[in-house]
Parts: structure tokens; C-alpha cells; sequence
């Protein structure tokens, strides 16, 4: 187990240098001079030539990845050409608050994905079957822009149950620690934005969640329709175990490793593909924080933004891998 | 195992307690804050430095905490006394004296004197100055015609005479001067916070403004509280103001609706029905500083002939396109400058929607069966052009009456603004946002022949007409208004005789705000002080 855990993490090395390069050089051929985004429409050629030659866009592209790849070894993601700051010390917030609500969607989609799909398992070809299926299928199909709409005009303009965009109350006076709101407001034990933060991540975590939840319903149908067909589960229903149980116990358990290969694949997805959601909910996360950068020609906020996300992604997809040999203990990693 | 549910019950307990202390912890702090008026805008701000920005979002928040030494009058662009008390141009316009108001401090308490005028001048014009850090001062290059010795410069210096008296000496006379010395971007910061942090200002502002800036929460809010010590007594009324980004146009409305905001501007034109229908909103719309217009490469052939340029000013239906794109939010241009400035010239008649004088103009140029066309339309919704392609489309249907094939070409934004600055285009669609309310602003900058020249020219049509250049370039020289005032009268005739562009619209941005808000005037820059803004629920 160890000696593969290292050995994936070695592998890691090889997958990120390939992600930075694409990522550079599809950045740098986007059209645009960021001198030019800089300085604003109204700036003379001779401002922005300067403006390159500080920014040192006038080096060749190779020593500018190479000058980019030196400094990532020294945990140094460069500076935003926008607001000359530091881009690691500004993407923090960024990622706490796509985290907090990642998170929260991934929970919700898991939750009713996975109880939808044994639904429609257990009671296959039923009416109950036919509808969970609907629902998935619907999910799957609604784009995301328009759900989020949706529900911001049901249920903030029209009922005003959930507020319709943004992390708090623009009144709420709130000094966050961590950057994840729900948490940071326990921590100081403040009730009113405990309150605030949750209704506030309810519409854009569903918003986020109905692609994900789909994908794991249908998952967990078919791979529970399958544990389902085996004999011990004949067996056990032969025995009289309850149908509960047999479902929620020793079906489940061996239907779920396909499903956690999805849920973390979302898990993935949910991070960067959030941009949509967090535009349509003004939340401010890194999706936006990277597609901010993209109208503003920020080379480097794009291309370290963009390596994060790639980087968290395949660390998910790492930590998934490592869950399986927990939870069957068949698979053992270690020898082969 | 047993480790595992030790861990899952520690955390639950943990959970629940802190829960409960959560509970327990009290709310006082959402207690009363004032009245607080959240703005809803389309995009966070760059940096709160006004000298370092461009764009919009920056400068909606800098007028709120930074004061000029003059300033623009409410509802329009002449200029009224800011920082300045008085000012007095010397005869030959080449020294300006300005009083100072005394008794002003900035929000980090310390005085607002001459030392500080002379200090941020010397930031920005000078890039040796130990403080010109923090990004590009571009502004003050486009307006006093570059920095600290390059050839055109337009300040020699700037002097404290006494501790309330500032001088200004200038190279030579510049007739907007007084105008640009009253845009936002010339806000006076405190140098003492200057000082501090030169590169980090942005992120800490402190000037003289009525309000005071708080915190910035990227991409989401900033907060500013009001300037207690402000010296325009009683003012302002709001005790704090949130800019709130919000990208979405339809969700902005939506947080409006549901009364997550209070006022918000980036309306969509077919939104405002739905506004004037509730009367818990109200409407507002935005004076037009702007225009919108087709430019001529003058330098293309066919459009090098006066006459086919004129053929096309008669083959655009500019009340057609008002109805059909802006929702009839904007006016028709006749002149490159809108009428909200000084020096506009209400008696030129602008060419009629004529197809058939247009064929007649088409055949004396000896252009009887048309020709081909490239029409280059903008890729991004602007104030004044809110669809660049659909609006190429409307206006092909027109020119191809009169046997032109029209081509459409549109490329990403930025390459599109380098190509029509370099001349590789044959007509195409652009617009202009006034900075400073002055007529030298729009027709120098967008029509003289100094600026037909790539790689970045100002006058994309590549337009040189000696006559306009001599009325121009004399208006730059006085400090006159009335004087000024005729040239420029003078000089839309000979724009409008030669044709090198369809001037089309100007528009008027409409803006919305809950009908509890008070004293809300738009400015025609773009940008106000909410100072005088009050909430009466």
C-alpha cells in the first residue's frame, strides 16, 4: 500500500509538468496583449510595448516557461500582472469558498443520487424505477445556467425564501478565518451567519449538485442491479434477511466501488467546472477567479489557476483509488 | 475498527457542541449599522488607486473616497469647485493658482495641504519618482500627453506657494486642462499612506472622499463607512456603502427584485419595462457621454471617395436601429460628440435615411453597381454598441439595397482594437466613452490627423483634413470657453461635409434602485460620489 502510494505520487511529477506545459501554451496563444488589458483601451503602443518589456512578454516563450517552471519549483505560482499580487496568497479565499461549496453539492448529490439509484434498483421496472430514472435523466440534461436561473427566480424573486447570489448578506459584517463561512461561523460561535452562509450555499449547491446526483443515481442502479443478481444475495434473501438490509448492507457495500470511481471523477469536475454556477450566483470561487483572469489576459493567474485545479483533481482521483483497498479489502495494491 | 468509530463520534460530539456554543454566541454584532445602500455592479474593481485604473468598476468606488481639485457638477460635466477653492489661469495659460480648502484631512487623520496636491503630481507624472510603484499611472499619460520628459509633456511643475496655494506651469496652454484635472483618476491620495505601502495602495486606500474605506472581500463586496469627518457638512447621509459584484445582468435584477440590493446599473435595455411596472423600483437612465459609430478607412478605396462615404451616412436607419438594439435607450448621433457637451452643434441637419439619394451619391462616385465590402463589427457588448455582429447584420441588409457585398468580420476584442488601430480594416463599428466632458476629448482624439497614424490610432478612419486640424489644434491652445466653444461648432461642420464616419447613436444606460433610495443622479461619466444619496424607508 505505501509503495504504491509513493509510486502514484511519483507519477504525479510527470502528469503536472505535462499539465503546466499545456496550459502555458494554450494561455499564450489566446489573442490579446495582457499590456494591453492592463492599460485599458485607451493606451498608446508606446505604453504598451513598456508594459511588455516589464512584464518580460518579450522573451521568447521558451524562457518564459522555463523562468514559469523554476519558479513553481520554489512553491512560487508568480504574481497576478493585474494587482501585482501574489497569486498563491490570492487564490486562497478563492479555493475555500469553491471548496465549501463543492463540498456541500457533492454531499447533497451523493446522497440523493445514491438513494435514488437503490430506489429505483430495488423496486426495478417499477413506476418508482421509471420516475427516479426521469429525474436523472432530466438532471443530467438541464443546463446548469438555466436550473440556476430557475431557482433563483422561484424561490428569491417570486417565494424570497433563499437569498439569490453571493456567500453572505452584502449587511453581514463577517471576518471568516478559514475562508469556509458554514465552519468559520462555528468557530466563533456566530449563529446569524451560520444561518446566512447555509442559505446562501442552498440554490447554487443544488444548481451544481442535479449533473452529479444523476450521474451517481444511474451508477448505482445498474451496479446494485448487478450485486443484486448474485447468489448470496439469493441466499440471503432465502435466509430472511430483511429487505432493508439486504439492500443497505450487502448489496450496497459491493455495489458501491463503481460509484466512488464516480463520485470522485465529480468531485474533480465540481471544482473547475464550477465556473457557470459560481458566475450565475456571483460566488467567489476559483472558477471565477480564472475566468476573470481570461478577460483580463492574466497569464499567470490562468495557468496557475488552471494547474491547482488540475493538480486537486488528480489528487482526488488519487485519495478515490486509495479508498477502494478500504473499503474491499480484495484489492490490495501493494502486491501485484 | 474501534478507532475509526472513536474518531466518527468525537467529531460528531464536536460538531454538536460547537453547535450549541454557536447557538449561545450572540448576534449582536448584525445589530443596527445605519442605513447601508448596496450597489449591485457587473464586475469587481482592479484596485482602488484611481490613478492606476481604466476601467469602470474601479473608478465607481475611487469617486467615493478620493476628491479632486475640481470636480464636475451633478448632472454634468462643467466644472465646479472640489479640493480647489478658486483657481486663476495666468494670460497666457500657462500658469494656474490654485486655493486650496482648508480644514480637509484624509481618512487616516492626517492634513490635506499643498504638500500633498505637489506630492501626488510628482507620483504620477515622474517615473523616477521613488513612489510611481504599484502598476502604470496610464491615465495621467493619455491626458497630459505622456510623463516627466518625453516630448509632449504637458505639466513643467508643480509648486506649493504656501501651504493652501498650489502652482501649476505648464509647457504649453491646454484648453481641457481645468476638465482633466477634474477626473476621478486624478483623486488625491494621502501621502502618508502612499508612503506606507506604494505598492500595496491600492488594496488600502485613504483620501479626503465622503466615505471611508472599510474592507474588500474579492470578487464579492467592498465596504466603505461613512467619512465623519467630512468636511461638506451633513453630508453624506449613508452611514456604509457595499459594492456588491454580481456578473450575471438577469441575476443582478433578480438580487434587486428580491431586495438583496438596493440599486444597481449594467440594466438590460428590455428589463426597464418590468421596472417602470413595479412601484417598489425605480428607473433612472444615464446621460449619454458616448458614441457609437461606423468609421471609413479613409485611406481604402472606396472609401477614400467623400461621396461614397456620404452614400452610406444616407443608407442608415439610425431610428431603426435604436428601436431594434437599444430598446429606445439611446438618441441618434448626427455629430461625433454627444450633446450633453459644451461646444455642440444643435444646427448641423444630419444626412437623412435616403436609399435613393444614397444610390444617386453611388453613381456620381461612379460606384453604379455597388462593390465589396469588408464590415468589421466589435465582438463584445459595449455601452454604446451593445451587439456589434447583429448590428453589422442590420446595416448590411441596407448597404446590400445598394448592390454592396458586404462581408462581416469580427475577431476577440483585443486583436480587434490592434487591427483598427493599425488601419488593416476597410470599415468598421467603434465607439467612445467620454473621460473628461471636453470637446477636445472626442473630436481630437477620435478625428484629428495626429492621431491617424497606427499603431494605435485614435481616428480609425484615417481621416486628415488640414481645415479640421487648424481649428482643432487652435481650440487645445486657449483657455477661453466661449472661444473654444465656436471652433469646435466649426469644426462638426467639416466633419460632417466629409463624412468619415456614420456617426449613430449615443446611448443612455439605464439603471435601477429600490424607490426607497433618494437623491441617486447618474452622471453622464459613468461614475458619481454617492454622497448625496440617502435611504427614506
Amino acid at each position: 500500500m505505501l509503495s504504491y502510494t509513493i509510486r502514484r505520487l511519483l507519477q504525479l511529477i510527470p502528469v503536472l509538468f505535462g499539465i503546466s506545459l499545456l496550459t502555458f501554451s494554450i494561455v499564450h496563444a489566446i489573442p490579446g496583449d495582457p499590456a494591453r488589458a492592463i492599460l485599458g483601451t485607451k493606451a498608446t503602443a508606446g505604453q504598451i510595448a513598456e508594459v511588455r518589456e516589464e512584464l518580460g512578454l518579450n522573451e521568447p516563450l521558451v524562457m518564459q516557461y522555463v523562468d514559469y517552471v523554476k519558479n513553481l519549483f520554489q512553491g512560487d505560482l508568480g504574481k497576478s500582472y493585474l494587482t501585482n499580487r501574489d497569486i498563491g496568497e490570492e487564490m486562497f479565499p478563492y479555493l475555500a469558498a469553491t471548496a465549501e461549496l463543492a463540498f456541500v453539492a457533492l454531499a447533497l448529490a451523493t446522497f440523493f443520487g445514491m438513494n435514488l439509484g437503490i430506489l429505483s434498483a430495488w423496486r426495478q421496472n417499477s413506476w418508482l424505477d421509471y420516475s427516479a430514472m426521469l429525474i436523472a435523466l432530466i438532471g443530467i440534461s438541464m443546463p446548469v445556467f438555466w436550473l440556476g436561473l430557475l431557482e433563483q427566480w422561484v424561490f428569491a424573486q417570486e417565494l424570497g425564501w433563499l437569498p439569490s447570489n453571493g456567500r453572505l448578506d452584502a449587511r453581514t459584517l463577517f471576518d471568516p478565518i478559514t475562508g469556509i463561512y458554514t465552519l468559520d461561523a462555528l468557530l466563533t460561535g456566530n449563529w446569524y451567519v451560520f444561518e446566512d452562509a447555509w442559505k446562501h450555499l442552498v440554490l447554487p449547491a443544488v444548481a451544481l449538485a442535479t449533473i452529479p446526483m444523476a450521474m451517481i443515481a444511474r451508477m448505482t442502479r445498474s451496479s446494485m442491479l448487478e450485486v443484486m443478481r448474485s447468489d448470496y444475495i439469493r441466499t440471503a434473501r432465502a435466509k430472511g434477511v430483511s429487505e432493508f438490509w439486504i439492500v443497505y448492507k450487502h448489496t450496497l457495500k459491493n455495489a458501491f466501488i463503481p460509484v466512488l470511481t464516480i463520485i470522485g471523477v465529480q468531485m474533480g469536475l465540481l471544482l473547475g467546472g464550477a465556473i457557470l454556477t459560481e458566475t450565475i450566483f456571483s460566488w467567489p470561487g476559483i472558477g471565477r477567479y480564472v475566468y476573470e483572469a481570461i478577460g483580463t489576459r492574466d497569464y499567470q493567474v490562468i495557468q496557475s489557476g488552471i494547474l491547482v485545479i488540475a493538480t486537486l483533481f488528480v489528487i482526488i482521483n488519487l485519495i478515490v483509488d486509495l479508498l477502494y483497498a478500504t473499503i474491499d479489502p480484495r484489492i490490495q495494491y501493494g502486491k501485484e | 475498527m474501534p478507532r475509526r468509530k472513536h474518531l466518527i463520534i468525537t467529531l460528531a460530539l464536536l460538531f454538536i457542541l460547537s453547535t450549541i456554543l454557536a447557538a449561545c454566541g450572540s448576534s449582536e454584532q448584525q445589530a443596527d449599522q445605519g442605513s447601508t445602500l448596496v450597489f449591485g455592479r457587473g464586475g469587481d474593481s482592479d484596485s482602488l488607486d484611481p490613478a492606476q485604473v481604466t476601467d469602470g468598476e474601479s473608478i465607481k468606488v475611487t469617486q467615493n473616497l478620493y476628491e479632486t481639485l475640481v470636480k464636475y457638477k451633478k448632472e454634468n460635466t462643467e466644472v465646479e469647485p472640489g479640493l480647489a477653492t478658486e483657481w486663476e489661469p495666468s494670460e497666457d495659460g500657462l500658469t494656474w493658482t490654485f486655493k486650496l480648502r482648508e480644514g480637509v484631512k484624509f481618512h487616516d487623520g492626517t492634513d490635506f495641504n499643498a504638500e500633498a496636491v505637489v506630492f501626488n503630481f510628482n507620483r504620477w507624472m515622474d517615473k523616477n519618482n521613488e513612489y510611481h510603484k504599484g502598476g502604470e499611472f496610464p491615465y495621467y499619460g493619455y491626458m497630459f500627453g505622456g510623463y516627466k520628459g518625453d516630448e509632449g509633456h504637458v505639466i513643467k511643475s508643480v509648486k506649493a506657494m504656501d501651504d493652501y496655494t498650489v502652482e501649476f506651469t505648464l509647457e504649453k496652454p491646454q484648453g481641457p486642462f481645468l476638465n482633466n484635472l477634474g477626473m476621478p483618476a486624478f483623486g488625491i491620495a494621502s501621502p502618508t499612506a502612499v508612503k506606507k505601502d506604494p505598492e500595496k495602495f491600492g488594496e488600502n486606500p485613504v483620501g479626503t472622499g465622503p466615505f471611508a474605506f472599510v474592507e474588500w472581500k474579492k470578487e464579492d463586496s467592498i465596504t466603505l463607512k461613512k467619512n465623519t469627518e467630512y468636511w461638506d457638512e451633513g453630508k453624506p447621509s449613508l452611514d456604509r456603502v457595499i459594492f456588491r459584484s454580481i456578473p450575471d445582468n438577469a441575476g443582478r435584477l433578480t438580487a434587486l427584485k428580491s431586495g438583496d440590493i438596493d440599486l444597481m446599473d449594467g440594466l438590460n435595455p428590455d428589463a426597464t419595462q418590468s421596472i417602470e411596472d413595479d412601484d417598489k423600483l425605480s428607473l433612472y437612465t444615464r446621460p449619454p457621454m458616448n458614441v457609437g459609430y461606423l468609421a471609413f478607412n479613409t485611406e481604402k478605396k472606396p472609401f477614400d471617395n467623400v461621396k461614397v462615404r456620404q452614400a452610406l451616412n444616407h443608407a442608415v436607419n439610425k431610428e431603426g436601429l435604436i428601436k431594434s438594439f437599444y430598446n429606445g435607450l439611446a438618441e441618434p448621433a448626427k455629430n461625433p460628440m454627444p450633446p450633453s457637451l459644451w461646444g455642440y452643434n444643435d444646427e448641423i441637419t444630419d444626412y437623412e435615411y435616403d436609399l435613393d439619394q444614397a444610390k444617386k451619391l453611388l453613381k456620381e462616385a461612379g460606384y453604379e453597381d455597388g462593390f465589396k465590402m469588408e464590415l468589421w463589427a466589435m465582438p463584445v457588448p459595449r455601452p454604446y454598441m451593445p451587439d456589434g455582429k447583429k448590428i453589422a447584420e442590420y446595416l448590411s441588409a441596407d448597404f446590400e439595397k445598394l448592390g454592396i457585398e458586404v462581408e462581416i468580420i469580427s475577431m476577440e476584442w483585443q486583436t480587434y482594437l490592434e487591427k483598427t488601430g493599425k488601419g488593416e480594416h476597410e470599415a468598421a463599428l467603434l465607439g467612445w466613452t467620454g473621460d473628461n466632458g471636453d470637446p477636445d476629448n472626442f473630436l481630437y482624439v477620435l478625428l484629428d490627423q495626429t492621431n491617424a497614424k497606427g499603431p494605435d490610432a485614435g481616428n480609425i478612419a484615417f481621416y486628415k483634413s488640414e481645415e479640421l486640424h487648424k481649428l482643432l489644434s487652435k481650440a487645445q491652445g486657449l483657455s477661453d470657453k466661449e472661444e473654444r466653444a465656436k471652433l469646435y461648432k466649426e469644426a462638426q461642420k467639416v466633419i460632417k461635409k466629409d463624412a468619415p464616419w456614420v456617426p449613430m447613436v449615443h446611448s443612455t444606460p439605464p439603471l435601477a434602485s429600490q424607490s426607497y433610495v433618494k437623491g441617486f443622479i447618474p452622471h453622464p461619466t459613468g461614475s458619481e460620489s454617492l454622497e448625496n444619496v440617502s435611504i427614506e424607508k
